[in-house]
């Protein structure tokens, strides 16, 4: 069987999933990776969305953060306000889904600006929820294509916090959640050094080189003492993520999200 | 005590060149015929305030209605950018745009705030984020009894919010259901209130429920616009349109194909009674 390798990742990221977690979901590759978990290895995970849906179960993947299909599969919708106030700032969310333009060595993001704040070159959507989601979920995990413009040396923009620029500054913040405890790529996994708090490859995707994951990161990259392969997708995992984005693409009339 | 207009009373009544304004909707129920309406009474000027720019106010900002905007996420759901934000904020096409920037836990904290009647609203925010140090209103506090260091940022007090719902009754009671977002805050926390409606009926039926409910009393007017979310949705009445969603990125991009698409659509759609 082969896969592509946007599949590897989204199927990498699910397995992080469990079923005890009650995971804040972002659009786009998070939320096919939260719903692929429910969809296999991890039925009662609990699925939030910014829009209010509290354990939405949707049967093909929203476009947008609150599309009908989220608020008709969830138990109950609450209001935003009271999304950020109670469910996130009030510490009940055990997992954070982000992504963004830029990521740094620490696990900070940029989804704010490419270029300068006041004359920006590219004027990217912004925080959204991101800003709390960072500091207020007990971890993160990162799903992000790798790439020299996207795996970058310093961000342009400190837009969500991570480990902090030089790693301790979460700590030194008072912070008691954990941060980004994982990255997950379309080359690779990433986890952090316990102490230094820099993200290394843990993993590299069945067929990649420890060289191709350097060619794609914006610094020095490190990895761990042993890395082992990622396990490949499984026939169950594979049918589940096609099946789930035969049915999105189906039902929006468009092409899916990978 | 809500009257019941026509849109473009509603509108001609209750939003001013130069008033800050939210047009509230998470996702759903984005009030669509409002904004074009604000387009068409060349109305200008406006601070705009919403969590999630969207269409609406990528199509208001192109059209050169916006001074400034207050937001949190500025993308276009699940497709991309927003062109014409973008072209205002990185070449101030068709004029500048100043930009006060939040999060969404924050602007959330500040309609709730604003509805309260508080000055400002305390939250665990922006921690490590530069977003603190591009945003002046975005301040620090400390808690009084634990010492603890807190965000503070002003409440949001829009001169006029605009929402849309699925119903109102005779007597201007508005009824939302669904993905309820901010509106209910939006609405509370502002100097004047208008909402479009998909119908009026005799019972808005909510006996025994939760659906949010805005008194007649909290809203200036309440105008019938039936389809007025379109393209996004009205639970129980039409879906999100998410092809035209997909479709607004190639529209959007060109300024030429924008105007073009505005003046067919907003501004002299065929067959409308507007000259």
């Amino acid at each position: 069987m082969t896969w592509s390798a946007s599949e590897m990742m989204t199927v990498a990221a699910a397995r992080a999933l469990t079923n005890d977690d009650i995971c804040f979901v972002g659009i786009g590759l998070p939320s096919a990776a939260c719903n692929l978990a429910r969809l296999t290895h991890a039925p009662r995970l609990t699925l939030v969305y910014e829009s209010g849906t509290l354990e939405t179960k949707p049967h093909v993947l929203p476009l947008s953060i609150g599309d009908g299909e989220l608020y008709e599969t969830a138990l109950t919708t609450v209001s935003v306000p009271e999304m950020f106030q109670y469910w996130l700032q009030g510490g009940r969310i055990t997992v954070g889904f982000l992504g963004g333009a830029q990521v740094d060595r620490f696990g900070n993001l940029n989804s704010t600006v490419i270029g300068s704040y006041a004359k920006p070159k590219v004027r990217l959507p912004g925080s959204g929820g991101a800003t709390e989601i960072s500091t207020s979920c007990h971890r993160i995990y990162i799903v992000m294509r790798h790439g020299r413009k996207s795996f970058v040396e310093k961000l342009d923009f400190l837009t969500s916090l991570g480990h902090g620029p030089t790693g301790r500054e979460r700590r030194a913040l008072g912070l008691r959640t954990e941060g980004p405890s994982l990255i997950v790529t379309d080359l690779c996994t990433m986890r952090p050094d316990a102490e230094s708090k820099e993200f290394e490859v843990v993993t590299l995707h069945p067929g990649v080189t420890a060289d191709a994951v350097r060619e794609n990161t914006g610094w020095p990259v490190r990895f761990a003492g042993q890395v082992h392969e990622t396990p490949a997708p499984t026939p169950d995992e594979l049918g589940a993520l096609r099946d789930l984005n035969a049915r999105t693409a189906q039902a929006h009339g468009v092409t899916a999200a990978e | 005590m809500a009257e019941i207009l026509s849109l473009s009373d509603a509108i001609a009544r209750f939003v001013r060149s130069g008033d800050a304004v939210a047009l509230e909707g998470f996702t759903h129920l984005i009030p669509f015929a409002a904004g074009h309406e604000i387009i068409r009474q060349g109305i200008t000027d406006l601070t705009l305030i919403r969590m999630t720019p969207d269409l609406i106010y990528d199509q208001m900002i192109g059209c050169g209605c916006a001074r400034k905007l207050v937001f949190s996420w500025g993308g276009n759901p699940g497709v991309g950018s927003l062109h014409r934000l973008r072209d205002a904020v990185e070449r101030g096409w068709p004029r500048p745009l100043e930009i006060e920037e939040h999060s969404h836990s924050a602007m959330a904290h500040a309609y709730a705030a604003g509805a309260a009647g508080m000055p400002c609203a305390i939250l665990k925010g922006y921690l490590g984020s530069e977003l603190a140090a591009v945003n002046a209103r975005i301040k620090s506090i400390v808690c009084p009894f634990t010492g603890e260091m807190l965000t503070a940022v002003p409440a949001l007090r829009p001169d006029v919010t605009v929402v849309h719902a699925q119903r109102a009754d005779r007597a201007g009671n508005v009824l939302i259901a669904g993905i309820i977002g901010v509106q209910k805050e939006a609405v509370l926390s502002a100097g004047r209130s208008v909402a479009t409606v998909e119908e009026v009926v005799d019972d808005l039926g909510t006996t025994g429920t939760n659906a949010i409910v805005l008194p007649s009393w909290t809203l200036n007017a309440v105008a019938l616009a039936p389809g007025g979310a379109r393209p996004s949705y009205a639970h129980g009445y039409y879906d999100r349109d998410n092809a035209f969603y997909t479709a607004w990125d190639a529209i959007a991009r060109d300024r030429e194909r924008f105007t073009e698409w505005i003046d067919a659509n907003i501004k002299h759609p065929a067959g409308a009674a507007r000259a």
